[in-house]
C-alpha cells in the first residue's frame, strides 16, 4: 500500500466512522517532518475580490495568479524560497548566445482528463496568449519575455504562428529571444506561460474556465465555481506529484470586508485573512503563533510631476528633498500601518535578489537632522510660515493609503508648513490623472515582475510608460542600459539609486509585507518566497 | 430611504384639512406642538446638537485636523477618552483628536440633510405649484416625467455619479437633492390644485397678475405648512442616506469627515480596542435622527389635528 | 384597468430608454476606462482589447450596438473586468440570489412590522406600545452597515450558531443574518406606518358603528379595521422593495452572498460599463414594474381609487 492510498483508506474510513475520531490522525504522518497530519485536508482562504480571469492567457492580478499556480503548471516551479525547480519541464539549456533557451519536458505529466502534456500545448497557450484575437491585457508579458516577434504579433503586423516558440516534438520545447535576459527562466513560473489545453479551449470557447469544463494540468481541478462567493479547487488525480500531494481540497471565498473576513477567521472559519491596516501589533500579540509578516517584492512611494502640468514650485530638487527628509518614515511603518513594513530611502525592495541596498546619506540620518536639514532647503528657497508652499496629493480610495496621506501631510506641515490639501480617487480616476501627468504629487506603488533590482528601476529610464514623474537622467538611462548585459550591475544599480535619492523624482516611502492571519495548524507557507508565490501542494495541515 | 408615499398622501390630507382650519391655523399648531412633550424634548436636543456642532470646535481642545504623532497606532491604549489630555472623546487611529472630528462630522451631517431638504423643498415646491396652476397639458407633461424620473434608481446612479465626477460636498447635495425632489413636488401640485379655486386666486389672476407672481406670492405661501413638516422628515433620511455613500467610502474628502464617515470607521476598528470611535459618533447619529423623526411628527400631528 | 396598464407599460420603454442613454452618457463622460492598470498597457495591446469590446466605434454606433443587442437578442454583452463572464451570466448568478434573499426579508418586514403595528394601535399608550415604537424607531436608526458585521461577531464568533458569510446556494443558515441586516429597518418603518394607520381607521366612523354594534374587537380588527389600514402600507411597498434591492450593497460586502448589489459596486469602480447598464436597466424594470404592481393592488383594496 503506498502512502497515499493509506492515507486515503483511512480518511475514508474515518468519513464513514466518525469525524470526529481523533485517534485517526496518529495513522498518517508526514513523509519528510514526520508531523502527524489532520484528518481533513482543506485549506480555506479569503480573496478581497474575484479575479477577472482564472483563464491562463488573459489573467491579471496576483489573486488569480495564486489560483491558478494550483489548477496549472507552467514549465518551472518555484519552491518556498523563491529558487527555480522543475515544473512540467524537468530542465532547460542555454544557448551560448544566451538567446535560446530549451527545455526537456517530463513524460509523466498529464492534463485532468488524463492527456499527456506534451510541448506542443505551451506552444499553443504563449501563441494564444499573444495573439490580438485574444485581446488579453497582459500580453505584454510575451513582450516583457523578449520572444521572436513578440512586439509584431501583438501589434497585429504578424500571425502568431510566427512567434518565437516552437514544439521541436512532444518533450522538447525551442524558445528564442531577441536579447539576453537573465532572468528569463524564472518568468516561466509567471501564470501567461502556463500551458492551455487546446481540445477544451476548443469545444467551450471562452466558458472553458468554468467548473466542469476545465481541463488543468496542476495539482488541483477545479470543482466548483461562484464568482463573487467561492471557489474549490480539489486533488487532481492525473498529477505527476499527486503523491506527493497533501492538502485535498483549497476553498476560496470572497470576503470584500477585511473586518468581517479577519471575524470568520477568528471563528475557524478560514485558514488565511489579511490583516486589517493597524491592527497588526494587537493580533501579533494576541496570536503570536497566527500573525505572519513577510516582506514582499513592492515598493510604496510618492511620485512627483515634473512635466509643465506639475506645481511649478517642485520643480526645485531641493524642495522635492525637503519634502522626503520630513517624511518620518519610522512613524509611518511602526504606528501607521504597523505591519512589519521597512521603511524606504530608495526605490528598489531590500529583499530583492541579488540586491545590497547602497547607503543612502539621508538614511543614515536622525529624524531631527532630517527635519532640520529639510527646514533649511525650504529656507533656501524661500518658503516661511508667511510664503508657506501649497501641495495637491492625490492618493487612490483605501484605508492604508489615507492613513498614510494623513500622516505625510501633517509631517510636512507640522516640519515645515506646508499646505497640503489631499484628494482621494476612484482607481480607474487616479490612473487615468496619474498617467496624464495631471497630479502635482501622487501615490504610487511598484511590484517587481521578477526577483531583480531591474524590475523597480527600469521605472526610472526616461523611455519607461511606467514613469509617471516624467523623470529624464541621461545619467540614468545609460546606467540601466549598461546594467542590462553587465555580469554583475550591483555598481550601476546603486549610482541610479544615488542619483535617485539626490534629484527625487519620487520619494520612496515603505517597502511592502504581506500581513496576514494563518492557521497555525498550517505547514509550509513559503514565508521567505519573495513574490509570496504559494503552491497549495507544498503545505499540509498537521493535526492538533 | 425617504418619507414614502403614505407619509406624502398623509400630508397631502393634513395640509387640506390644515386650510379649512382658516386663519387660527398657526396658533392653533403651535399651540398643539408644544402640548406635544416628546416634540418639544426633541426640538430642545435639536438645538443642542446643533450648538454642539457649530460652536464645539470652540470647546475643544485641538484641531480636528492635527495629528498626534505620539499617539498614532497607539490609540487603544493611550487614546483613551480623557479629560486630563484634551481629548475627551478619545482619538482615532492616525492620533486625531475625536470630539473635534465628531463636531465638524455633525456639523457637515447636518448640513448635508438640511441642505438636501432645502434643494428639494424649492425645486419641488417650485415645480409642483407650477404643474398644478397651469394644468392641463403642462400638468400633464411635467408630471409624467416626475413619474417617468422616479422609477430610476437613483440610488444606482448616484453612487456611479460620485464614482465618476469624484466626490465632493457638492456633489452629494447635488445627487441627493436630485432624488429628493421629486416627492415634494407630488404634494406641492396636490395642494395647488385645491389652492389655485379659491377666491383670492381668482381674483388675483382675474386683475391680470403675472401667473409667475401668483405662484410666488399667492400659491406657495399656502403650501408652506406642508412642505416644513415633508422638510423636516426628510432631513433624518437625508442623513441616513450620507453615511450609506460614506460606508461605501464615496463620502466627504479628508481630513472632512461626516458622522457616517466617523460611524463607518469606528465599524472597522470596533475589534480593535477602541468602542470609543464607534460610540460616540454613532451616539450623536442617532440622536440627531430621533429627534428630527419626533419634530416631524410632532409637526405632522400639530398641523392634522384628525390623528388626536 | 387594462387600458391602464397598457398605458402605464407604454410609458416604462421610454423611462427605459432615457436610463440606458443616461447611464451610457455618464460611463462616456468618466475619466478612466475599463482597461486602466497601475501598469498602463501599451497602445498595441489596448487596441486590440478595444477593438474585441467595440469600443473603438464612435459613440452612437457604440449605444445603437447596444440597445439593438438588448432588444433583439437580450444580449447585455461581456463582462468588461469579469473576462471570463457576460453580464447575462452575471446577472443570471446574482439576480436569483438578491431576489431570495430580497423576498424572505420582504415577508420578515412585512409580517413583523404589520403586527407590531397593530399591536402597538390596539394597546395605545400601553407598555407594548411604547416598546412597539422603541424597537421600531430604534432599527430604523441603526445604520445596517453597523447591524451586520454586528451580527456576525455575534452569532459567528460568540455563538457558533451561523455560517458568517457565504450564499451556499441558500441555505438558511446562510439566509439568516442578510435578512435580519435587511429587514429591520423597513419592518421600522412599516411599523410606524402600520401604527398611525390603524389609529386612523379605529377612529372612523364606520368602525365606532362596529363597535357599536357590539361586534366583538378581534373581528372588527381581522374584518374590518385591517383592510382599510394596509392602504398607506402597500403604497410603502414599491420603495421598500426597491431599497432592498439597493440594501443589497450593504449585504452583499459583508455576507459575501453574491447578489448583485456587490457586482454592480465593483463594476462601477472598476468602470465595467457592460454590467453597471445590465444591472441599472434589471433594477429599473423591477421599478417599473414593482411600481405598477403596487397602484394595481393599492386600487384593488381601495374601490375608490378610478384609473
Amino acid at each position: 500500500m503506498t502512502f497515499k492510498s493509506k492515507m486515503m483508506a483511512s480518511t475514508a474510513a474515518l468519513l464513514i466512522a466518525s469525524s470526529h475520531a481523533a485517534w485517526a490522525d496518529g495513522h498518517a504522518t508526514h513523509p519528510e517532518t514526520g508531523d502527524a497530519l489532520a484528518t481533513e485536508q482543506v485549506f480555506t482562504y479569503r480573496d478581497l475580490d474575484e479575479s477577472p480571469s482564472i483563464d491562463p492567457g488573459v489573467a491579471e492580478d496576483s489573486a488569480g495568479g495564486d489560483i491558478l499556480r494550483d489548477l496549472f503548471e507552467g514549465l518551472m516551479n518555484q519552491d518556498a524560497d523563491g529558487n527555480l525547480i522543475p515544473g512540467v519541464a524537468t530542465g532547460f539549456e542555454v544557448s551560448d548566445d544566451n538567446l535560446v533557451y530549451t527545455f526537456t519536458l517530463r513524460d509523466n505529466a498529464k492534463w485532468s482528463n488524463g492527456d499527456p502534456v506534451v510541448a506542443g500545448d505551451f506552444e499553443y497557450a504563449w501563441k494564444r496568449a499573444a495573439s490580438p484575437e485574444l485581446a488579453s491585457p497582459y500580453s505584454w508579458f510575451i513582450e516583457l519575455m523578449s520572444l521572436e516577434n513578440a512586439s509584431a504579433v501583438i501589434a497585429g503586423e504578424m500571425d502568431p504562428s510566427e512567434l518565437g516558440v516552437t514544439a521541436i516534438d512532444d518533450s522538447t520545447l525551442e524558445v528564442r529571444l531577441t536579447q539576453p535576459l537573465p532572468y528569463f527562466a524564472q518568468m516561466t513560473t509567471h501564470f501567461t506561460t502556463f500551458p492551455v489545453h487546446k481540445a477544451t479551449v476548443d469545444a467551450h470557447g471562452s466558458e472553458w474556465t468554468q467548473a466542469g469544463n476545465m481541463v488543468s494540468n496542476g495539482a488541483y481541478k477545479l470543482t466548483e465555481f461562484v464568482p463573487q462567493e467561492r471557489m474549490v479547487r480539489e486533488r487532481n488525480e492525473m498529477y505527476w506529484d499527486n503523491e506527493g500531494t497533501f492538502i485535498d481540497k483549497v476553498v476560496r471565498l470572497v470576503i470584500p470586508d477585511e473586518n468581517v473576513a479577519l471575524t470568520r477567521y477568528l471563528a475557524g472559519e478560514l485558514d488565511r485573512t489579511a490583516v486589517p491596516t493597524g491592527q497588526f501589533p494587537r493580533l501579533s500579540e494576541e496570536y503570536p503563533d497566527e500573525a505572519l509578516s513577510v516582506p514582499t517584492a513592492c515598493s510604496y512611494y510618492y511620485t512627483i510631476n515634473l512635466t509643465d502640468t506639475g506645481n511649478p514650485a517642485l520643480m526645485d530638487a531641493d524642495v522635492r528633498k525637503a519634502l522626503s527628509l520630513a517624511i518620518d518614515r519610522d512613524v509611518i511603518v511602526d504606528n501607521v500601518l504597523a505591519g512589519g513594513q521597512k521603511p524606504a530611502y530608495t526605490f528598489t525592495h531590500w529583499a530583492t535578489a541579488g540586491f545590497e541596498t547602497p547607503d543612502i546619506p539621508m538614511a543614515s540620518m536622525s529624524q531631527a537632522d532630517r527635519n532640520a536639514k529639510a527646514a533649511e532647503l525650504m529656507t533656501a528657497a524661500g518658503y516661511s510660515a508667511d510664503n508657506p508652499l501649497e501641495i495637491d496629493l492625490i492618493y487612490n480610495t483605501s484605508e492604508g493609503h489615507k492613513s498614510v496621506a494623513i500622516a505625510v501631510s501633517q509631517m510636512w506641515k507640522q516640519t515645515l508648513g506646508v499646505e497640503t490639501t489631499l484628494a482621494n480617487q476612484e482607481w480607474q480616476t487616479f490612473l487615468e490623472t496619474r498617467g496624464n501627468q495631471d497630479y502635482q504629487v501622487a501615490r504610487a506603488g511598484w511590484c517587481a515582475d521578477y526577483n531583480e533590482a531591474s524590475t523597480f528601476l527600469d521605472l526610472m529610464d526616461s523611455g519607461s510608460g511606467y514613469n509617471d514623474a516624467k523623470y529624464e537622467n541621461a545619467e540614468v538611462d545609460a546606467l540601466l542600459a549598461e546594467a542590462k548585459t553587465a555580469d554583475n550591475p550591483q555598481a550601476n544599480y546603486d549610482r541610479v539609486e544615488e542619483i535617485v535619492a539626490q534629484d527625487t523624482p519620487i520619494i520612496p516611502i515603505y517597502h511592502y509585507a504581506s500581513v496576514n492571519m494563518l492557521n497555525d495548524a498550517l505547514v509550509g507557507w513559503p514565508v521567505n518566497n519573495f513574490q509570496q508565490n504559494w503552491y497549495s501542494k507544498d503545505f499540509y495541515k498537521k493535526a492538533e | 430611504m425617504f418619507p414614502n408615499k403614505a407619509t406624502v398622501e398623509a400630508l397631502e390630507d393634513a395640509a387640506h384639512m390644515a386650510e379649512v382650519q382658516g386663519r387660527s391655523l398657526w396658533g392653533d399648531a403651535r399651540e398643539r406642538f408644544f402640548k406635544n412633550r416628546a416634540a418639544v424634548v426633541s426640538l430642545v436636543v435639536l438645538i443642542c446638537i446643533a450648538a454642539f456642532g457649530f460652536l464645539g470646535e470652540f470647546v475643544a481642545q485641538w484641531e480636528r485636523d492635527f495629528v498626534d504623532f505620539s499617539l498614532m497606532g497607539a490609540n487603544a491604549t493611550q487614546g483613551v477618552p480623557s479629560f486630563e489630555t484634551g481629548h475627551y472623546f478619545g482619538t482615532d487611529a492616525s492620533g486625531r483628536d475625536l470630539f473635534a472630528r465628531v463636531v465638524q462630522g455633525t456639523r457637515i451631517s447636518l448640513m448635508v440633510g438640511v441642505v438636501g431638504a432645502l434643494v428639494a423643498v424649492v425645486v419641488g415646491t417650485l415645480y409642483g405649484a407650477t404643474a398644478g396652476y397651469f394644468g392641463g397639458r403642462i400638468d400633464g407633461i411635467m408630471m409624467r416625467t416626475v413619474d417617468v424620473l422616479m422609477s430610476i434608481p437613483f440610488m444606482f446612479v448616484l453612487i456611479l455619479m460620485l464614482v465618476i465626477f469624484g466626490r465632493s460636498l457638492f456633489m452629494l447635495f447635488l445627487g441627493i437633492g436630485l432624488i429628493s425632489w421629486l416627492d415634494m413636488a407630488r404634494i406641492a401640485r396636490g395642494q395647488t390644485l385645491t389652492i389655485k379655486n379659491k377666491e383670492f386666486v381668482e381674483v388675483a389672476f382675474a386683475t391680470g397678475v403675472h401667473p409667475l407672481k401668483i405662484i410666488l406670492r399667492h400659491i406657495v405661501p399656502n403650501l408652506l405648512g406642508i412642505v416644513i413638516v415633508y422638510a423636516t422628515l426628510l432631513v433624518p433620511s437625508m442623513i441616513i442616506f450620507e453615511s450609506f455613500i460614506s460606508f461605501l467610502g464615496l463620502g466627504v474628502q479628508e481630513p472632512n469627515t461626516s458622522l457616517g464617515a466617523l460611524i463607518s470607521e469606528g465599524n472597522k476598528n470596533v475589534g480593535n480596542g477602541t468602542p470609543w470611535q464607534l460610540a460616540f459618533p454613532l451616539f450623536f447619529f442617532v440622536i440627531t435622527i430621533f429627534a428630527f423623526f419626533f419634530v416631524g411628527d410632532g409637526l405632522r400631528d400639530a398641523l392634522d389635528p384628525k390623528d388626536r | 384597468m387594462t387600458a391602464y396598464i397598457i398605458r402605464r407599460l407604454a410609458v416604462a420603454i421610454p423611462t427605459l430608454l432615457i436610463l440606458v442613454i443616461l447611464s451610457f452618457v455618464l460611463m462616456y463622460a468618466a475619466p478612466g476606462g475599463p482597461f486602466n492598470s497601475e501598469r498602463p498597457l501599451p497602445p498595441a495591446v489596448l487596441a486590440n482589447i478595444e477593438a474585441k469590446y467595440g469600443l473603438d466605434q464612435p459613440f452612437w454606433k457604440q449605444i445603437v450596438n447596444y440597445v439593438v443587442g438588448v432588444v433583439t437578442q437580450f444580449d447585455f454583452g461581456p463582462s468588461f473586468q469579469y473576462k471570463d463572464r457576460s453580464v447575462n451570466d452575471i446577472i443570471a448568478q446574482g439576480f436569483p440570489v438578491t431576489l431570495t434573499y430580497g423576498f424572505w426579508s420582504f415577508v420578515v418586514a412585512v409580517g413583523v412590522g404589520v403586527s407590531l403595528g397593530v399591536a402597538a394601535a390596539i394597546k395605545q399608550n400601553s407598555w407594548l406600545d411604547y416598546l412597539a415604537v422603541g424597537i421600531s424607531v430604534g432599527a430604523q436608526v441603526l445604520p445596517n452597515f453597523v447591524l451586520a458585521p454586528l451580527l456576525v461577531i455575534v452569532f459567528t464568533l460568540w455563538l457558533d450558531w451561523l455560517p458568517g458569510g457565504g450564499w451556499n446556494g441558500g441555505a438558511w443558515q446562510n439566509m439568516v443574518m442578510p435578512v435580519i441586516a435587511l429587514s429591520t429597518s423597513y419592518m421600522a418603518s412599516i411599523a410606524r406606518i402600520t401604527r398611525s394607520s390603524m389609529l386612523e381607521v379605529l377612529n372612523t366612523n364606520f368602525i365606532r358603528t362596529a363597535k357599536a354594534k357590539g361586534l366583538p374587537m378581534r373581528r372588527v380588527i381581522w374584518k374590518h379595521a385591517l383592510k382599510p389600514t394596509m392602504l398607506p402600507v402597500i403604497s410603502y411597498l414599491g420603495p421598500a422593495f426597491v431599497g432592498m434591492i439597493t440594501g443589497s450593497v450593504v449585504v452583499d460586502l459583508i455576507f459575501s452572498t453574491g447578489g448583485i448589489g456587490q457586482f454592480f459596486v465593483n463594476s462601477a469602480f472598476n468602470r465595467d460599463y457592460s454590467v453597471i447598464m445590465g444591472i441599472t436597466i434589471l433594477v429599473g424594470s423591477l421599478t417599473i414594474l414593482f411600481n405598477l404592481v403596487v397602484d394595481i393592488l393599492y386600487a384593488w383594496i381601495d374601490p375608490k381609487i378610478r384609473y
